[in-house]
């Protein structure tokens, strides 16, 4: 049996008084797609942050193939380079151009050649077909392009398993397509993939499993058609029936 | 006849400009325009003063202020990070040494290095004379101001920015020192610039260290050319050198300031 990507136990996550996670236990298989979806402040955010410990959990543990991220001897820096992340408002360096954006982690962290970096930076740039912007400050690109850079950025450290926090969200509708297309590719490369979203067609269509998270915990779960047509609880068919309206 | 609102202002307006056309008129009239003539333009005074005003004490107050900038920039971005440090005792020891050397003249800053400390430690000095001394000196207080400068460009970098180079692995020394300091830097590059017209100016209270021909910054020099001469020619020619090294620098910031604003 394999390790699973992202094994989540008991998590707990509290800010001040408030408590944001309450008990998550969740797992993420190699080469799997899950999408988590739900209600704003219900805490999938802050699951998603907590899995590469930009967040850092109050209780319960993260392994990331097996190894715990949460453990204070971890080394985090290191496990890091193994999980890409997408943010929503894309956070591109803006005073580096395109194809430094893209290699100064290559250089500064896996230490790889100049030249290398720059090899593979110009590789992932392809798979995102945006190669022509190469030279180009994230400024002058519009949001799909900056967010489908980000992408190539975090595909650059050749990432075992990517996490997408709301990526669209920040996106005019019509510049939504593209990065959705680009997901779409990797997913179906064979990318682990953990994916915050409210594109509910875009989960029907490329997850492999959907969870519904409110309150803090893990409502329901289950293969996207079942639990985007037909949820089991109350909960999730009226957080469905609002998105749907919209 | 009650005059109508229009006309009113009309009538102040035009009051107004004929009490500044008469003042000019009766500062024309009556000042002694021969006696300014020579005691504050006086081509023979200005002719001697070349080519010493420029080679010595533009040159001098151009090197100490660029001696302080750096040693204060240098200390500014050690005190700015122990500001921003998770550890306690280096916040405080930061807070402590901004309120302390805001809250001084920078007389008193100077004096210190160079009698204070001497006469504290038994003749201890700096070495490399006046520009070390002057330097450290200006550099300290200098540091107080920009320290605070450099920490409020680090905060005004979006948390997305270290977050995203943290979640590319580099540790939090290398995403400050490579992409939140950069950044940083870029901001504050207007503020910097102020700070460093601020300082060619505090270099003229270097005089107070004592001073050779040789270390004579601008406003040492014209005085000095002013006591053997009787004449306050020297003190127009320090007041135009210090505008010509001043006043592109401010119109530089003004046109920095523009630019970032628009990039906004």
């Amino acid at each position: 049996m394999t390790v699973p990507a992202i094994e989540i136990n008991d998590l707990y996550k509290r800010f001040g008084a408030l408590e944001v996670l309450k008990g998550i236990d969740f797992e993420v298989a190699d080469r799997e797609v899950v999408c988590v979806i739900g209600p704003s402040g219900s805490g999938k955010s802050t699951l998603l942050r907590c899995v590469n410990r930009l967040e850092d959990p109050t209780s319960g543990t993260i392994l990331i193939e097996g190894e715990d991220i949460t453990d204070p001897d971890a080394d985090v820096d290191k496990l890091r380079t193994r999980i890409g992340m997408v943010f929503q408002q894309f956070n591109l360096f803006p005073h580096l151009n395109v194809l430094h954006n893209l290699t100064i982690a290559q250089t500064k962290v896996l230490k790889r050649s100049d030249d290398e970096a720059e090899e593979v930076a110009k590789q992932v740039l392809e798979r995102v077909g945006l190669l022509d912007k190469i030279d180009e400050y994230p400024i002058r690109l519009s949001g799909g392009q900056q967010q489908r850079v980000a992408i190539a950025r975090a595909l650059s450290m050749n990432p075992d398993m990517m996490l997408f926090d709301e990526p669209t969200s920040a996106l005019d509708p019509e510049l939504i397509g593209e990065v959705l297309d680009v997901m779409r590719t990797l997913a179906r490369d064979g990318m682990t993939m953990m994916v915050v979203t409210h594109e509910m067609t875009f989960a029907r269509e490329v997850a492999d499993r959907v969870v519904f998270m409110d309150g803090g915990v893990v409502v329901e779960e289950g293969v996207p058609d079942q639990m985007l047509t037909n949820p089991k609880t109350e909960r999730a068919r009226r957080f469905l029936r609002m998105v749907q309206e919209k | 006849m009650a005059l109508k609102p229009r006309q009113r202002q009309r009538l102040i307006r035009g009051l107004m400009y004929g009490i500044f056309v008469a003042m000019i008129l009766v500062t024309i009239v009556v000042a002694d325009w021969e006696r300014i003539q020579r005691l504050f333009f006086n081509f023979e005074v200005m002719q001697d003063m070349l080519p010493e005003v420029l080679t010595i004490a533009a040159r001098n107050t151009l090197v100490y202020t660029a001696g302080s900038f750096s040693f204060g920039l240098i200390l500014a971005l050690v005190l700015a990070l122990m500001k921003l440090s998770t550890i306690r005792p280096y916040r405080l020891f930061a807070t402590w040494y901004i309120e302390l050397f805001r809250g001084l003249p920078a007389l008193i800053t100077i004096i210190l290095f160079g009698f204070g400390l001497p006469i504290a430690f038994d003749g201890f000095r700096l070495p490399g004379g006046t520009l070390v001394t002057g330097s450290v000196a200006l550099g300290v207080v200098a540091a107080a101001y920009m320290a605070e400068t450099i920490r409020a460009g680090v905060l005004a970098v979006p948390r997305g920015q270290s977050e995203a180079a943290r979640s590319l692995g580099m540790s939090s020394t290398r995403a400050l020192m490579s992409i939140v300091l950069p950044q940083a830097f870029r901001i504050i590059i207007p503020p910097l610039t102020n700070e460093f017209v601020l300082l060619i100016k505090d270099t003229s209270l270097l005089f107070v260290l004592g001073t050779t021909p040789m270390t004579k910054e601008l406003t040492k020099f014209a005085r000095d050319f002013m006591t053997t001469t009787r004449n306050a020619t020297p003190l127009t020619v320090a007041a135009i050198v210090y505008l010509l090294i001043t006043l592109p620098l401010t119109a530089l910031v003004r046109r920095l300031e523009r630019k970032a604003a628009r990039a906004r």
